[in-house]
């Protein structure tokens, strides 16, 4: 059980790679989205929303294969520069992972915009404030704000889904893990570890967030 | 599309079946998880410290652990457990728990801690009169439980409830790696045997888009259903 652990804390390392970089990704993919939701034209409108449905209503791990088994069975792919990049897991995993947490984080962001109290945007306007600086300056801090609590459950869900990439042939906590259990046949010493960890770095995201919800929040 | 013929030269009818063992395999899931809640969301509102905190811990680590790592603790913890018991008893042959058992059992336990915080939070948004006028007008448990508390709550959880569904069924998926034949096991069975890959993952992702949209069109309707009354 203790001679796990340093092997365990390298996968951490990992773990905490592919959810750093897929959510700082995803949250501009899931900006541009929530954008694009926001728009008057039927084509583009439904064009966001279906991308959310699509990478909402199925597996994570769906998502993946299709990226990392299924990508690389299109001929043309394999002779373009985007071959260095799907042929490695681990960007196919960040792949995935970005895109599902852009759609989710699109709805977050979506609905934190559409809460904004019309006032704000005329009194903006009222002022003589160009539309691109009400948006930047005045729809974007108060969304951030809104959407903090949701966007704070989407880190921890996806904190549990970078496990998927461990299916991929990634190594990381999950997959370190369950190697170990597989070598060692001690399921439940080697979950208390690696679970451990995860309920350490949930518990560190919630506390930040509450923290960030504290310090931006304000009272409408 | 030959490839999805039913019979020997296609995999349609083995998709098929694969999509009723997902169906199967979430609504067991879906039941070990609601007797669960109803484990646990009474301890989740006990005033007493220790039971409150041992529903707390239930709802806290299965919340913040991945998925995959409880399917394993399971898949390979599972079968030793029920081993060690049986060799109290004297049994010694080595037993093997059946993938679907397995399955719906872990995929269960996670879905029975959503369920647990949306009953909690049901019970705690009916108002406190209705406990207390049901109190003295001196129902019995049975009226009082099932007659007043429990309508009230299903209205207030069913929309919640659709999203732990949702959660669920998901969730599904990740049994494949315990060798259970589900959409996405035979998917992978599929795709290794034709080397089609993009086209059965896709089709399973076609699948699950399917049982999602099918299942919250049901799931709306009983919404509406229970709303009723205010």
């Amino acid at each position: 059980m203790i001679s796990s652990f340093p092997k365990l804390l390298n996968a951490t390392l990992i773990t905490l790679k592919l959810l750093s970089v897929s959510l700082i990704l995803g949250l501009f993919i899931g900006l541009g989205f929530a954008i694009l939701r926001m728009n008057n034209n039927k084509l583009i409108n439904k064009f966001a929303y279906g991308y959310s449905y699509i990478f909402r209503g199925t597996p994570l791990l769906v998502q993946i294969f299709i990226i990392y088994f299924g990508l690389g069975q299109i001929e043309y792919l394999r002779t373009t520069f985007l071959w260095v990049v799907l042929k490695e897991p681990y960007w196919c995993a960040i792949i995935a992972f970005s895109l599902n947490t852009g759609a989710y984080t699109s709805e977050i962001l979506r609905s934190a915009f559409q809460t904004i109290k019309l006032g704000y945007l005329e009194a903006g306007k009222s002022l003589g404030i160009p539309s691109k600086i009400i948006f930047t300056k005045i729809q974007i801090p108060i969304a951030i704000k809104q959407s903090l609590p949701a966007y704070g459950n989407e880190i921890i869900l996806m904190l549990k889904g970078t496990s998927l990439a461990s299916t991929v042939t990634l190594m990381d906590l999950t997959g370190v893990a369950k190697y170990i259990i597989s070598t060692t046949f001690k399921p439940v010493e080697v979950f208390i570890v690696a679970g451990g960890i995860y309920l350490f770095m949930t518990f560190i995201i919630h506390n930040v967030i509450k923290y960030l919800e504290k310090k931006y929040g304000f009272q409408t | 599309m030959e490839l999805l013929y039913f019979g020997d030269k296609g995999w349609g009818d083995e998709l098929f079946f694969a999509t009723l063992m997902t169906i199967a395999v979430s609504i067991t899931a879906m039941i070990i998880g609601f007797i669960f809640a109803a484990l646990f969301t009474p301890l989740k509102l006990s005033n007493n410290k220790f039971l409150n905190s041992i529903g707390n811990a239930y709802t806290t680590v299965i919340r913040g652990v991945p998925e995959l790592l409880v399917i394993y603790l399971f898949f390979f913890g599972g079968s030793g457990a029920i081993m060690f018991v049986a060799s109290i008893f004297g049994y010694n042959d080595y037993i093997e728990i059946n993938a679907f058992l397995t399955g719906s059992f872990s995929i269960g336990i996670i879905s029975g801690a959503y369920s647990t915080e949306v009953f909690r939070g049901a019970l705690q948004s009916i108002d406190k009169g209705q406990f207390e006028a049901a109190k003295v007008l001196g129902f019995n448990k049975y009226i009082y439980f099932f007659k007043i508390i429990l309508p009230q709550m299903l209205r207030l959880a069913i929309p919640n409830l659709s999203n732990v569904w949702q959660i669920t069924l998901k969730d599904t998926s990740l049994i494949s790696v315990t060798g259970l034949v589900e959409i996405m096991r035979q998917s992978y069975i599929a795709a290794g045997s034709t080397r089609d890959p993009l086209f059965f993952y896709s089709f399973a992702a076609v699948l699950y888009l399917m049982l999602t949209f099918l299942s919250m069109q049901l799931l709306n309707r009983l919404e509406t259903k229970y709303s009723k009354g205010y």
